[in-house]
């Protein structure tokens, strides 16, 4: 089986991704509210991301 | 307040109509769905969460074994065993297919257990949706 090799920031967008699409689905009622939810959550994941990126590069210093 | 308060005292839907649902929803993601007639929705936490596992083997990620010893020992093995094998066929067949990555220092193979474990975490609910959609509680 091949070995993939994904960087922090692909393995990142991918989980925050697929977990968002699942928790669009499963969190609400209409389709409209549960793309909206996904778009928000994936959102969320990316604020996140960028943010506490950018917070472990200056405590880096 | 009076809403929360209705939708926790809904008694519980009888076994024969949740049960086939959520069975099928644990060993195939999305079935649960596809057996309700949720057939875009089973189709997308499906790929979602096949995708996930599928990712997590190619990163390499190891499964977790149930072990003994003290306390944070036991809860992260037995929830990452329990987290494994929600995952149902996919986890099932690994197994019997004879994949046994061991636990390797690495960010490659860190990010594939704990993709590995999210995949049957999100497969738990894709299967209490099943569950809510069977019980009348969800379209």
């Amino acid at each position: 089986m091949p070995k993939m090799t994904l960087s922090h920031f692909e393995a990142s967008l991918l989980f925050s991704l697929f977990t968002s699409i699942v928790l669009g689905i499963v969190s609400k009622r209409t389709d409209r509210e549960r793309l909206n939810y996904g778009l928000y959550v994936f959102g969320c994941f990316l604020v996140a991301l960028f943010g506490i990126g950018w917070l472990m590069h200056f405590g880096h210093g | 307040m009076a809403a929360k308060e209705k939708a926790a005292k809904e008694p519980m839907p009888p076994l024969n109509v949740w049960l086939a649902p959520v069975a099928v929803g644990w060993l195939v993601p999305g079935g649960g769905h596809f057996l309700l007639k949720r057939r875009g929705r089973g189709v997308l936490l499906a790929a979602s969460i096949t995708c996930m596992f599928v990712l997590g083997l190619l990163m390499r990620g190891a499964m977790f074994k149930p072990e003994s010893g003290d306390i944070l020992t036991i809860l992260i093995n037995w929830g990452g065993f329990l987290g494994d094998i929600a995952s149902g066929i996919l986890y099932l067949l690994t197994s019997w297919l004879g994949y046994n990555q061991p636990d390797m220092a690495g960010a490659v193979h860190d990010y594939g257990t704990k993709f590995l474990v999210t995949a049957g975490l999100l497969n738990i609910l894709a299967m209490v949706d099943a569950y809510e959609i069977a019980g009348g509680r969800k379209s």
